[in-house]
C-alpha cells in the first residue's frame, strides 16, 4: 500500500492513532495483577514477535558489507566474512547517486507543495463560504475513492497528452495535491474554533493575509503530520514514477533500486548491492520517523495544553 | 457570529475559490480528466502510437471488456487466473493481518510492560519503509539458498526455491492427505472448465512464490494496523474492565466479553482497509516476481500495467483498470451493507431484549 493516494481514512485513522498512542503512554489500563509467569509469557511473545520484526533489518545491514559468495553461503551469519565495504563502492559506480538526487529533489518539492495547496484547500473547504463549496468537497470525496493503483494507466495518458511525459514536471506536477491531505486539514480547520480568525478580518486583515500569518501558525501540529506523510508519500512512491518516465536519469530511488531486481546489475544474485541500496534508501525515512516521533508527542501535548 | 457591514466576515466567494484552485487544477488535470481518457482508451483500439484521441484510432465498443470477461481465449485466461491469484491473496492476508495486529495491539498495551515504546516503534517501522526496500530483503531472505531456508533447515525441513515454485498451497495439502496425486489432477475437476480455467486450477490455492509475498505484506501491514487497534483499547474506559474484574471475570472471558465488542467498529475499518489495499497490490509483483511464476502472482492490477506498458494493449490494460475499480467499488459496498445490517440487527436484538426484561419487570 504505497499509493500516493491511500485510503483518506486510513491516513486519518493512521494519524490519530500515531498522536494519540503516542501521547497517551501511560494511559487508561487496569492496573494489572497479572502473575509473574503470565508475564514471562508476555514478555517472551513479545520478544519473539521484536525478533521476527529486526532480524530482516539486521540481515539487511551485515549482508550490505558481504561479498556475493558470502552472501549466498551464509545467509544467516551475523559477522561478514571478510568484511568489506566492497557492495557499497560498486553502489555508488552504478546510477545510484542520481537516483538518491532524483529522489530527494522530488520529495522535497512535493512535500512543499502539499503542505501549502493541501492546507490552502482545506481552508478554504472547512472556513470560505462560497458557492459550490459543499459540491466541490463531494467531488473531493468521490476522487479520493477511487483506488490509486487504477489511476496509473490514466495519468500516464494525461502526461503524454500534456507534453510533460519524460520531463521533471511529470515526476512533480500530478503529486502537488492530494485529496487525502487535503481531507486532513480540513478536519483540522475544523476542529479549531473560528474566533480568532473572525476577530482579524474585522480588524481590517485580508484573507491571504489571515491564512499566511495567523491561521498557518495555529495549524502546526497539522502540518507536521502533513509534512510527514507527504515526505514517506513522496520517497516510497513507485507506480507514479514507473508511469512517469522511462529515462533512467529521470529514475528515483524506487524506479532505480526496482531494476535491479531485473537484470540491472546483470547475472548473479548480487545481493549485497541489493541489499546497500535497499539500506540507504530506508534511511531518510528512519530519520524522519525518529525525529518526528518526537515532534508528534510535542504536537499532541501542545494541543491539550490549549484545550 | 459577529458580522459586519458587509455580512458575514467568512464569506468570501473570490479567496474561497481562489484558495482551491490549484487543487481543482492538479485534481482536476491529472486524476479526473485522466479517467476520461482512459474510459476512452478502454472502448478503443488505440496501440501505443501517436495520440489515442483522432487519428487512427477507432471506437470499437465495449470489446476490451467482453475479451476479458466474456470471449474464449488467452486473455480471459489471464484475467481470470489474476482474480483466482488475488483472491487467494486476499483470503490469506486480510484475516492473518488482522488477527496480529490485534495481537500485537494486546500485547503492546499492558502496562506493566517495560519498552513499551521500543515494541511499537519494531512493530511500526516496516510501515513507513519503501515497499521497494522491503522487497529486495525479502528476495533475499526467501532466497533457495536465503536465510527463510538456512532456518528450515536446522529442523530438517527442505525448503523450496520460494520465488520460483508454482505450486498452489491447496494442491499440495490436497497430495500431502492423499486426496489427489498432484500431478494426475482428479479428471472431474480437470476437463470441467469455468471462464477458461479448468476446476483444478480454480482450487489451486496461493503458489508458493505467492504465500511468500503474503509473508511479507503481512509482516509489513500488521504494524499500521496495530497503531489503530492500539489507540481504540487506549479509548476502552478502565471502570468497564475494572467492573468486569469485579465480577470475577477472568483474562480470557475479559478479552473476549468486554475488549473484543469494544473493538468491532475499529475490527471492521481494518478489514474493509484490508481489503481495498489487497486488491490493489502492485508494488510488490512489479519488484518481486512481475508475476511469475507460471503466472501465478499475477495481479490484475499488474496484468494491466503489463498489458499497456509492455503488450502494448492500451485498451485491454483500460479496461482491466475499471474493472478492478469496479471490483474494488462493489466489494466495500457489500461490506459497508454487512456492516449496517449487523448494527441494524444488533440494535433490533437489544431493543427486543429490552423490551422482554420491561415486560417481566411489569409481571412482577
Amino acid at each position: 500500500m504505497s499509493d500516493m493516494a491511500p485510503d483518506a481514512k486510513l491516513v486519518a485513522a493512521e494519524t490519530q492513532a500515531v498522536l494519540k498512542t503516542s501521547n497517551a503512554v501511560d494511559g487508561g489500563q487496569v492496573a494489572n495483577r497479572s502473575s509473574g509467569t503470565k508475564k514471562a509469557l508476555f514478555y517472551t511473545m513479545l520478544v519473539i514477535f521484536a525478533l521476527t520484526y529486526i532480524f530482516p533489518f539486521i540481515i539487511q545491514l551485515v549482508t550490505s558489507f558481504k561479498t556475493n559468495s558470502d552472501a549466498d553461503k551464509h545467509p544467516l551469519n551475523l559477522v561478514p566474512q571478510p568484511f568489506t565495504t566492497g557492495a557499497i563502492e560498486r553502489l555508488f559506480q552504478t546510477n545510484f547517486p542520481m537516483w538518491f538526487f532524483n529522489s530527494v529533489w522530488v520529495a522535497v518539492i512535493v512535500t512543499l507543495a502539499r503542505v501549502f495547496f493541501n492546507s490552502m484547500a482545506g481552508y478554504a473547504l472547512a472556513r470560505l463560504k462560497f458557492r459550490g463549496r459543499e459540491a466541490l468537497f463531494t467531488a473531493i470525496l468521490a476522487v479520493m475513492s477511487v483506488p490509486g493503483i487504477v489511476l496509473l494507466l490514466p495519468k500516464f495518458l494525461a502526461l503524454k497528452y500534456f507534453g510533460i511525459y519524460n520531463t521533471p514536471a511529470a515526476l512533480v506536477v500530478p503529486l502537488m495535491c492530494d485529496a487525502a491531505g487535503v481531507f486532513i486539514m480540513k478536519q483540522f480547520f475544523e476542529s479549531i474554533p473560528p474566533s480568532v480568525e473572525e476577530a482579524a478580518r474585522i480588524d481590517g486583515a485580508g484573507t491571504l493575509r489571515t491564512f499566511w500569518s495567523i491561521v498557518l501558525p495555529m495549524a502546526k501540529p497539522a502540518l507536521i503530520t502533513l509534512t510527514i506523510l507527504s515526505f514517506q508519500g513522496s520517497w516510497n512512491e513507485l507506480g507514479h514514477f514507473i508511469i512517469a518516465t522511462d529515462k533512467e536519469n529521470l529514475y528515483t530511488l524506487t524506479r532505480g533500486i526496482a531494476s535491479f531486481t531485473t537484470g540491472g546489475l546483470g547475472s548473479g544474485t548480487e545481493f549485497p548491492i541489493k541489499m546497500a541500496g535497499a539500506l540507504i534508501m530506508t534511511i531518510p525515512t528512519a530519520i524522519v520517523f525518529i525525529v518526528f516521533q518526537r515532534f508528534f508527542t510535542q504536537g499532541a501535548n501542545a494541543g491539550a495544553d490549549k484545550g | 457570529m459577529s458580522r459586519t457591514k458587509s455580512g458575514d466576515p467568512m464569506r468570501q466567494p473570490a479567496a474561497g475559490w481562489l484558495f482551491v484552485t490549484p487543487m481543482i487544477v492538479i485534481v482536476g488535470l491529472f486524476l479526473v480528466v485522466p479517467i476520461f481518457m482512459a474510459l476512452w482508451v478502454s472502448v478503443s483500439n488505440w496501440s501505443g502510437r501517436g495520440t489515442p484521441f483522432g487519428g487512427n484510432t477507432q471506437f470499437i465498443g465495449l470489446k476490451n471488456y467482453s475479451d476479458l470477461l466474456t470471449r474464449q481465449g488467452l486473455a480471459r485466461q489471464d484475467f481470470m487466473m489474476s482474480l483466482r491469484n488475488t483472491f487467494y491473496y486476499v483470503i490469506g492476508v486480510v484475516p492473518l493481518q488482522t488477527v496480529l495486529a490485534l495481537l500485537l495491539a494486546v500485547l503492546v498495551n499492558q502496562k506493566w510492560l517495560k519498552g513499551r515504546t521500543f515494541f511499537r516503534t519494531a512493530f511500526y517501522f516496516p510501515s513507513v519503509v519503501s515497499s521497494v526496500a522491503i522487497s529486495l530483503v525479502f528476495l533475499y531472505l526467501f532466497a533457495g539458498s536465503g536465510a527463510v531456508n538456512a532456518m528450515l533447515s536446522w529442523m530438517g525441513v527442505h525448503g523450496p526455491n520460494w520465488f520460483q515454485d508454482p505450486r498452489g498451497l491447496i494442491h499440495l495439502a490436497g497430495d500431502g492427505l492423499g486426496l489427489w496425486d498432484m500431478n494426475k489432477p482428479p479428471s472431474g475437476l480437470a476437463d470441467t472448465k469455468i471462464m477458461n480455467l479448468s476446476l483444478w486450477e480454480w482450487v489451486k490455492g496461493p503458489s508458493v512464490a505467492m504465500s511468500a509475498i503474503m509473508f511479507q505484506v503481512i509482516w509489513t501491514t500488521a504494524g499500521t494496523f496495530m497503531l489503530m487497534f492500539l489507540a481504540a483499547l487506549q479509548d476502552l474506559p478502565t471502570e468497564v474492565e475494572e467492573a468486569a474484574m469485579v465480577d470475577g471475570a477472568n483474562a480470557r472471558q475479559r478479552f473476549w466479553n468486554v475488549t473484543v465488542p469494544h473493538l468491532r467498529p475499529t475490527i471492521f475499518l481494518v478489514i474493509t482497509l484490508g481489503i481495498i489495499g489487497t486488491w490493489q497490490v502492485f508494488d510488490q509483483m512489479y519488484v518481486m516476481s512481475k508475476g511469475g511464476p507460471a503466472k501465478t502472482t499475477l495481479t490484475p492490477a499488474y496484468l494491466s500495467y503489463q498489458a499497456a506498458f509492455e503488450s502494448q494493449k492500451w485498451g485491454r490494460g483500460a479496461a482491466m483498470a475499471f474493472l478492478l475499480f469496479l471490483l474494488i467499488f462493489l466489494m466495500t459496498q457489500a461490506q459497508r451493507w454487512l456492516l449496517r445490517d449487523k448494527d441494524e440487527a444488533a440494535a433490533k436484538k437489544v431493543a427486543k431484549a429490552q423490551a422482554k426484561a420491561a415486560k417481566k419487570a411489569v409481571a412482577a
